[in-house]
């Protein structure tokens, strides 16, 4: 059975479609990637899908429930980790945990989630000490506390150094291994490819892209030709990359120009995700 | 219960880890009754000791502080950090949320007011109230209706930055117009028509009767019902306007 199943979801709010009708599902025990640049509709979407807030149109079903009907026992198989939102400065990390494990039927031990997500020195620190980093992590373990089977995580890595974000990366794939069906969002292309089996990339509300990661890059140009003319940037995207440089190098042989800082490689994450998210409308 | 005896405890740990809310709302009160009592409490007014007269002021000052002003600031803080709204994808049934938050603030107020009260009794020779009974009701309906208040009141606060210059701006002045601090006698007739028409004038007037006069709580039921109509028009915003999101950014 699928842990999500969502079908022509819609969301606006008066006049503005937040949610055009977009329909994906989460397997169980996959990562999926919700990927998008700001206002695409990623946040919106998990909120809908965690109860937050009602759908315009189309059908969700989280965990065999629609999350706009779904009581107490349900909250109790999810944890979310919302985009932002604080927690209580004058309580201790310890303290969080022991709070929210006090809301479920059969919480995580809470000295076992500290270890989890890395907070074991700073267990006795208030909140309003840690660095942003240790916060986020803090608003993870809130979230695993109560051993939900499905984890929304909005953003988790957003404004990370690269190695607060690596370390990151680590502990999700650890919560993959403990058979977590994880639904995360982000607008880094990288992260989505490091951590999801599948990923399904939004653009103003829209699904553009959907597959593995392997598969959206195999749906990039072949191979991308960048030269500068006269200080002009020149990008040319060909599948038949020896006939396109043979022609373009005859060309400038004939015509007696230079191709200045001549590149040809294949696509980056980057370029593809650029191609996805800032090409001409589908 | 399990569960409103897990948050009772935690909302216990967060009101007195917060130090300004705990002075502001908890510790005031106390200290005008020392500091005003110094200035007239041996003075006589209106036929009683001005310690017997402040002690039901302060009582009432400070169940406006705290189940009026303190809830509704400690509501909106959570609210407008993104608080509630993580509560609410927890299994925590909301209703015991809040009545965990609601037991919490009463249980403060009604600390404070026996802290006056042993104040009072031990240090200033005011007597307590011949019946006990009738103070306690009137402690916990005005708690009640002042929470309720509180609680409507944050529907209409939209940031957390101003919302203590809103609270303040309306308790204060509540709180001197009802006559918590001077006898309201001497005021302009504007001020005391006004004040008739306040809640907290006739929680003041309870108190006093209650714990001055010695007079049972059902003898003063037109004090009883403005007090409860404040309530329940508390309760109607408070119902209506509650939300558990902070403010569309």
């Amino acid at each position: 059975m699928n842990a999500v199943e969502v079908k022509g979801l819609r969301k606006s709010y008066g006049g503005f479609e937040a949610v055009r009708g977009i329909d994906f599902e989460l397997r169980t025990g996959e990562v999926f990637g919700l990927l998008g640049p700001n206002g695409a509709g990623k946040t919106t979407t998990v909120e809908i899908l965690v109860g937050y807030r009602r759908r315009s149109g189309g059908d969700v079903r989280v965990l065999g429930a629609d999350p706009d009907r779904a009581g107490r026992s349900w909250r109790g198989r999810i944890g979310v980790v919302p985009q932002t939102g604080e927690l209580f400065p004058n309580l201790t990390v310890l303290e969080h945990l022991e709070l929210f494990a006090g809301y479920y039927e059969e919480p995580r031990p809470p000295r076992e989630v500290l270890k989890l997500v890395g907070l074991e020195e700073k267990d006795g620190a208030k909140t309003r000490t840690l660095s942003g980093g240790q916060r986020r992590r803090l608003d993870l373990g809130v979230a695993l506390v109560g051993n939900p089977e499905l984890l929304f995580l909005d953003e988790p890595t957003t404004g990370f150094d690269p190695s607060a974000r690596r370390a990151a990366w680590e502990t999700i794939r650890a919560l993959r291994a403990l058979g977590k069906t994880i639904l995360l969002t982000t607008h880094y292309i990288e992260e989505a490819h490091r951590l999801a089996d599948r990923v399904a990339v939004l653009r103003r509300g829209e699904i553009v892209a959907f597959g593995t990661p392997a598969d959206l890059i195999a749906q990039a140009p072949e191979t991308i030709i960048r030269y500068r003319r006269n200080g002009e940037e020149v990008v040319l995207e060909t599948e038949e990359p020896t006939r396109a440089l043979h022609e373009l190098t005859g060309q400038a042989m004939r015509d007696g120009f230079d191709l200045v800082g001549l590149e040809v490689h294949r696509p980056t994450l980057e370029e593809v995700y650029l191609s996805l998210t800032e090409g001409p409308s589908a | 219960m399990r569960v409103f005896l897990h948050q009772l405890r935690a909302e216990q740990k967060l009101f007195w880890r917060s130090r300004e809310l705990a002075f502001f709302t908890f510790l005031l009160p106390i200290l005008f009754f020392l500091l005003l009592g110094s200035a007239y409490g041996d003075d006589e007014i209106n036929g009683v000791s001005g310690y017997q007269y402040l002690l039901a002021g302060m009582i009432g000052y400070g169940a406006a502080s705290t189940t009026f002003a303190g809830l509704a600031l400690l509501l909106v803080i959570r609210r407008e950090s993104g608080v509630l709204k993580r509560l609410r994808a927890t299994p925590l049934p909301p209703a015991t949320y809040i009545a965990a938050v609601l037991a919490s603030i009463i249980l403060i107020f009604l600390v404070e007011a026996v802290i006056l009260l042993a104040i009072g009794r031990f240090g200033f020779d005011v007597p307590l109230a011949d019946s006990i009974a009738s103070l306690v009701v009137v402690l916990l309906l005005g708690a009640a209706s002042f929470a309720a208040l509180g609680i409507g009141l944050t529907a209409l606060i939209k940031s957390a930055e101003g919302s203590s210059a809103v609270v303040n701006a309306l308790y204060l002045p509540l709180s001197f117009i009802s006559g918590a601090f001077f006898s309201e006698d001497t005021f302009p007739k504007v001020l005391q028509v006004l004040a008739a028409v306040l809640p907290l004038s006739h929680l003041i007037k309870l108190t006093r009767d209650v714990m001055v006069f010695d007079d049972a709580v059902w003898e003063h039921l037109d004090n009883v019902a403005v007090l409860a109509a404040w309530g329940a028009l508390g309760l109607v915003f408070a119902v209506r306007g509650f939300r558990w999101e902070p403010r569309e950014r």
